[in-house]
This record gives structure tokens, C-alpha cells and sequence, in this order.
């Protein structure tokens, strides 16, 4: 049909694009006319009462003709031209300056505290951005190289968070004492979680996982007498810098190395641990794409029968990707906890799953340096756009759904083989079926 | 004794709800093999524009209850439809082609989108609506406990009753249903013979919105609340009755819905209440594990 319409009219179809237009508008206006048009609100006496929105309805309408009117006109010749033209220089661009923009982000990483020394509120931004950087890279070991949709993630990042603030609260132990110990108690989880399922495929995989994420949070809640229920946890201990508190007293870190003492010490300490921790898991992943183990994940991720035919043990390899990303997660939850001084279940929804994966997916499944862009475009985004908060999970939804469609290999949609025969080149992600590499 | 009798009319209640919702799943599982994430939000959005329906008519001066309610189950029925075809349109069939995991990615997007869409439209807050079927039958009358069984509960059995009916006799006898089953069992070869698969998968996407548009009248008339929330619970709760009854299977939907509505109110009559949300997910991980291919459903064989 379309190739008719050209044929006829080579430039603009204008009679086409006014009807897909139309066509829209009237969509639009069946979709939204109850849900915008009216609003329901509490009245004087408690029922609900009717108030009308003619003008947003209309706008919404207008713009669905308006949108659908202009895909449909440049949508011909000129439009594919155009839209084929554009992503080429682009993403020779980004392949060419991928290798040196990592080192460049990482030295401004580091720089950061020095530059924004006295921006509290700046500095707690990019803690939370690298909170949600260690967690992307985490995840995307199980997602990004396994191919394992994980959408209960945050069961071991909240693992990690009550693991540190139980055994700190009840046994007294130190922030170092319990990093590993947190992590080492979300890979069991993980293990425990993950030894039955793995042998499900993709998506059933996916709706367990989720089904775990949200078992995990319920009994969070509910047991009140051991996580402190809906009310969480309070008065997690601060971390101290090798044993010497941040405080202004005598033996403090202030006090011992000179200085005059300042609040932005335990900031700046705070920020450079969880740079060294999301470091860490960069490094290790990266490290464990090249060994034996690596290259099962990425096989598996292309073809499972494949796998199973070559004698990997898919079980096992499942596995350890699994029970690796959860350690991650529980290493950032115990960073979280120790952070915030106080946790509770709502902070372990499956809201924050969803971000971290919308995080590993925008930034291209595999990707490392695209997972750290994606974390600080969209929670540097949400900061920009403060007041439109409510907003904010409505557009993320969307950038989903768009990635999918538009760029399903994420922002960085290139691969550099692990594995190559005399050169090492960058593929097009639309040579492998998915992830990355 | 008497406790019992009543958690078995409201299991039975509420497992009618569930089965209609899982209809959806299981439908789309069934011929294009993805879980639709956003079935549950779509049951929520059709409960609200229930709800705006019935007052919008109140405002009308409509107020007899079974004029309005025909009304409003017409007018659910046909802009959820509207919303299942939408949601199809801009974020699946696109993907059609793509990898294995992108569909479900687009479907949690689209999740997010609908549930975020409902609260910032409507607002976050519970949104109540009078009982407008009320009255019942007592069946039971001992010392300490009573045993009704309410017009709703009846309603809303019969309803689910008369649809699965109409829905079984649309896939065995008419053209669409005999499409739907040719997609289901190949969908390239189905579009050889000269079906339009495109068209039949939105049509199944429709149908499984219409059903869940009654599921989410029945559920504003029998709890009398809702919020942008309840979609995402009662989704996965009636994706487990599909995969419990056997995914693709239209009885199996029926039946898992059934069990999943007598687990639920069972456990929370006799164990308890916080936990009930807990029985139902560990259900599902349960059966997804030692029984995956479900009840009534079919082994899966993985071909190269």
C-alpha cells in the first residue's frame, strides 16, 4: 500500500497523512476522553464528584493528529532517506570516541569531589548516580551477558541493605566487616532463589524473579519483629574511615589527620567508596567476560540449546551470573544502608527493579559505559525536571517502550567481540541476535 | 463449617474475576508466546473508566441500576478494547521481529506507562463507589456465624459463566476463533494460507481487553474500591491462574482462576490476611517450577 501511494505521489501524501491523522485523533479521543476528560475528585460529602477537563482532552487530541499527520508525511522517500542518513556519522562517532569517553568519565569521577567540594546537594546526586551505576553494571552481568531477565533484583539489593543494618544493629559489627558479609549473604540468596528456576525459560524466568522480588519485600513488611515491618530500620551506623569516625570529636577523622572538621568529609568519603565498589564490579565483569565462564554466559545468551549440545552446563553457568549480580546488589544495598541510616521496604519496590533494567536496557544490554550514561542521564534528568516529578516514571515508561522499538541494542548499539579471528573489530549490533559482544 | 461454606462463595467470586483477566494472558501467550505485562493495568484502567462511566451517567440522570450498568459495561468494554488495541499497535507489533526478551521489556514499559498515566489522570488516592447491587440471601443461619451470598456474588458468577460460553462457542464455531487457533499452532504457516495474522492478534488483544473490561467492572461493583494500583497484583495473580490452569488453554484459564480465588480467600480465612499476597507468588513460583506446562496445558517441546 505504501509503495502505491508513493508511486502515485512521490513527494508529500497529503490526503494519506491528513487521514492517519484523523484516524489518530479519534483514537485518542476514545482513549482519553473518561481518563483526561473527567477527573474523578472527593466531594464535599465524601463521594466522588465529576470534574470536567475539556481543554487537556483536547490538547491531546490535537496532539495525536498533529503527531500521527507528520509520520505519516515524512514517512515517503525523503523521510526513510533522512532517517537512514542521520544514525551512520553518528554512530561512527560514538564508536570512535567510546574507548577514550570512558577514561574521560572516569577522570571526571574522580574529580568530581574536588571540583564540587562544597555542592553538598551535588555530591549527594552523584552518590545516588553511582549507587544506581554499581547496580546497573550488577545487574547487567545477569541480564546484559547471561541474557537472564531478572525483575526481582532489588530482593538482594534490600538483602544487602537489612543484612548490614541487622548485623550492625545486633552484633556491633563494622561497615567492613559486614560489606563482605552482605554480599556474601545475597549470592546465597541468590543461589537459593535462582537454584530452582534457572531451568525455566526467558520469560517464566522473568515472572519468577519478580514473584521473588515481591515475596521478599511482603515479608519485609510483615515480620515486623525482626526487619521492624512498614517502619524499617533506623539508626543504621555511619561508616567510619578505617575506624576513625566522621565526627568532630578527638579521635575522629577531622581531628587525626589535621584537619578542621567538616561535614563534607564523610560525603566525599562516602562518594569515593561507592566509586571504588561500582569500580570493582566494572572490573569484574569485564574480567570474567574473558574467562571460560564469560563466554559460556554470552553463549548461552544466543543460543541455549547451542550450549547444551557443546556440554556447558547451563544450570551452572545460570548460576553463577545469578549469584554474582546479587552479590553486587547486596554490596550496593549495604552501601545503601549505610548511606541513608535508615531503610525501609519502600525503598524496595518493583519500581526500583524496573529502573535498574530500564538503566541496563537504555544504555545497551551489555554495554558498560552505556549502563554508567544511562544511570546519570535519567537520574540526572529526574533532578533537572524536579517539578515535573510525577511525570517522571510516565516518560521512563515510554523511553522503554521506545529503546525497544527504535534501538533494542540500547544507546550504544555496538559490539566488540570477545572472541575474534586475527582482528578485533566493533560490530553492528544488528549482525548479533542479542546483548552485546 | 459455615466459614467454609462462605470463603467457598467468596473464593468462587473472586476466582470468576481472576479467570477472566487470565483469558488475556493466556490468549496472547498462546499465539504470539509473550507475556503481556501490561494485561493487569489494562483490567485496572478498565475499572476506572468504569467508574467514570457510572458517575458520568449518574450526572446524566441514568439512575436506573440496570440500564446504567448495561450502559457501562458497553461503554468499558468498548474503549478497554480500545486500550488493548492500542497498547498492541505501539508497543508490540513492532517487535514482532525483534529479540527474545524485547517484548517483555516493551510490556513492563507499557505497564509502567498505563499505571503512571491512571494516577497522575485520576489522582493516587482510594476511590470508593456505593454499593449500587445490594441485597443478598442469607443461606446459613447458625449462632455465630451467617452465610450470605450476595446479588453481586451471583452477578458476577453468572456473568463470567455466560461469557465463557459465548467466548468458547466464538473459538470453536466462528471464523475468528478458527484463525486465532491456526495462529496459535503456526503463525507463519497461518499467514500462508491467506489469514491475516495481524489482524487476528490485534483481535485477540481485543478480546482479551473486553473480558478483562468486565473483570474490572466486577471487581469495582464487589469491593466497592478502587486504585491505579490494583492492576499489577491482580495481574500477577491471574497470570498465575493461567500458567496453573496450563497457559494457552482457554478451560485451564477458567480453572486456574477458580483455584487461585479458593487459595487466596482460603489462606486468608484460616492462616492470614498479610501473608495471602505472599501464598499467591509463591503459587506461582511453585507451579512454574514442578508444573510448568500447567493442568489442562500442552508439554512445550524447544525446537532448533
Amino acid at each position: 500500500m505504501a509503495h502505491q501511494a508513493q508511486s502515485r505521489l512521490p513527494a508529500f501524501d497529503v490526503r494519506r497523512a491528513l487521514k492517519s491523522g484523523a484516524l489518530a485523533a479519534l483514537v485518542a479521543f476514545g482513549l482519553f476522553s473518561l481518563l483526561i476528560g473527567l477527573r474523578t475528585e472527593q466531594g464535599p460529602t465524601g463521594a466522588l464528584i465529576l470534574v470536567p477537563r475539556p481543554w487537556e482532552l483536547f490538547w491531546l487530541v490535537v496532539a495525536a493528529f498533529v503527531g500521527s499527520f507528520l509520520r505519516e508525511l515524512v514517512r515517503g522517500e525523503q523521510g526513510a532517506a533522512l532517517a537512514r542518513m542521520v544514525p551512520a556519522p553518528v554512530r561512527n562517532v560514538v564508536t570512535q570516541v567510546a574507548p577514550y569517553f570512558g577514561y574521560a568519565l572516569l577522570a571526571f569521577a574522580v574529580a568530581v569531589p574536588m571540583i564540587f567540594y562544597s555542592n553538598r546537594y551535588l555530591l549527594d546526586l552523584s552518590i545516588q548516580i553511582l549507587t544506581y551505576v554499581m547496580l546497573g553494571w550488577g545487574l547487567n552481568i545477569v541480564v546484559g551477558l547471561a541474557g537472564l531477565l531478572d525483575l526481582g533484583y532489588v530482593a538482594f539489593y534490600a538483602v544487602g541493605a537489612y543484612s548490614y543494618a541487622l548485623l550492625a544493629q545486633n552484633f556491633g559489627l563494622s561497615f567492613w566487616i559486614c560489606l563482605p558479609l552482605a554480599g556474601i549473604l545475597a549470592a546465597f540468596w541468590g543461589v537459593l532463589l535462582g537454584f530452582p528456576v534457572l531451568r525455566l525459560r526467558g520469560d517464566y524466568l522473568a515472572i519468577v524473579t519478580l514473584a521473588f522480588g515481591e515475596i521478599i519485600r511482603l515479608v519485609l513488611i510483615n515480620w515486623q519483629s525482626f526487619t521492624g515491618g512498614p517502619n524499617g530500620i533506623s539508626g543504621i551506623a555511619r561508616p567510619s574511615f578505617f575506624g576513625l569516625p566522621f565526627t568532630a570529636a578527638d579521635d575522629g577523622f577531622a581531628a587525626t589527620f589535621g584537619l578542621e572538621f567538616s561535614p563534607n568529609h564523610r560525603v566525599v568519603f562516602l562518594y569515593y567508596l561507592i566509586l571504588i565498589l561500582a569500580l570493582v564490579t566494572n572490573a569484574v565483569a569485564i574480567r570474567l567476560r574473558r574467562l571460560p565462564i564469560g563466554r559460556a554466559w554470552e553463549a548461552l545468551r544466543e543460543d541455549e540449546i547451542a550450549c547444551r549440545s557443546l556440554g556447558i552446563n547451563t544450570t551452572n553457568t545460570k548460576l553463577t551470573a545469578f549469584a554474582i549480580g546479587a552479590m553486587f546488589g547486596g554490596f550496593a544495598g549495604s552501601f545503601f544502608a549505610t548511606r541513608q541510616g535508615f531503610i525501609s521496604p519502600e525503598s524496595f519496590t518493583f519500581g526500583e527493579s524496573a529502573l535498574v533494567l530500564a538503566i541496563v536496557v537504555l544504555g545497551g544490554m551489555g554495554s558498560q559505559i552505556g549502563v554508567a550514561v544511562a544511570a546519570a542521564v535519567m537520574l540526572g534528568g529526574f533532578e533537572l525536571f524536579r517539578e515535573f516529578e510525577q511525570y517522571r516514571m510516565l516518560v521512563f515508561g515510554f523511553a522503554m517502550v521506545s529503546i525497544m522499538i527504535w534501538r533494542p541494542r540500547g544507546l550504544v548499539a555496538t559490539r566488540l567481540p570477545s572472541v575474534f579471528l586475527k582482528e578485533r573489530k566493533l560490530v553492528s549490533a544488528d549482525m548479533v541476535s542479542e546483548g552485546r559482544g | 463449617m459455615e466459614v467454609f461454606v462462605q470463603q467457598l462463595i467468596n473464593g468462587v467470586t473472586l476466582g470468576s474475576i481472576y479467570g477472566l483477566i487470565a483469558i488475556g494472558y493466556t490468549m496472547v501467550y498462546g499465539i504470539i508466546g509473550m507475556i503481556n505485562f501490561a494485561h493487569g493495568d489494562v483490567f485496572m484502567v478498565s475499572a476506572f473508566i468504569a467508574l467514570i462511566a457510572f458517575l458520568t451517567l449518574v450526572a446524566l440522570g441514568i439512575t436506573a441500576v440496570p440500564l446504567a450498568l448495561f450502559l457501562v459495561v458497553l461503554i468499558a468494554m468498548a474503549l478497554t478494547s480500545l486500550y488493548g488495541w492500542a497498547v498492541e499497535r505501539v508497543a508490540y507489533r513492532p517487535l514482532r521481529r525483534s529479540f527474545r526478551l524485547a517484548p517483555l521489556i516493551s510490556a513492563i514499559g507499557m505497564s509502567i506507562v498505563l499505571q503512571n498515566f491512571v494516577q497522575i489522570a485520576q489522582g493516587a488516592r482510594v476511590k470508593p463507589l456505593p454499593p449500587l447491587i445490594g441485597g443478598g440471601y442469607t443461606l446459613i443461619e447458625s449462632d455465630t456465624f451467617v452465610v450470605r451470598l450476595s446479588n453481586v456474588q451471583i452477578l458476577v458468577v453468572v456473568t463470567t459463566i455466560a461469557l465463557m460460553a459465548l467466548f468458547s462457542w466464538v473459538i470453536a464455531r466462528t471464523r475468528l476463533g478458527r484463525d486465532m487457533r491456526a495462529c496459535e499452532q503456526d503463525l507463519k504457516m497461518a499467514s500462508l494460507i491467506g489469514i491475516d495474522v495481524d489482524r487476528t492478534i490485534s483481535l485477540t488483544f481485543v478480546i482479551g481487553a473486553a473480558l478483562a473490561a468486565v473483570a474490572g467492572i466486577m471487581n469495582l461493583l464487589y469491593y466497592g474500591v478502587i486504585d491505579f494500583y490494583i492492576g499489577f497484583v491482580a495481574g500477577v495473580k491471574a497470570f498465575t491462574a493461567a500458567v496453573l490452569g496450563g497457559i494457552g488453554s482457554l478451560p485451564g484459564a477458567m480453572l486456574g482462576g477458580l483455584l487461585i480465588g479458593l487459595i487466596e480467600t482460603f489462606w486468608s480465612a484460616y492462616f492470614s490476611i498479610e501473608y495471602k499476597d505472599v501464598a499467591a507468588f509463591s503459587i506461582l513460583v511453585i507451579v512454574l517450577i514442578f508444573l510448568p506446562t500447567g493442568i489442562l496445558g500442552r508439554p512445550e517441546i524447544e525446537k532448533v
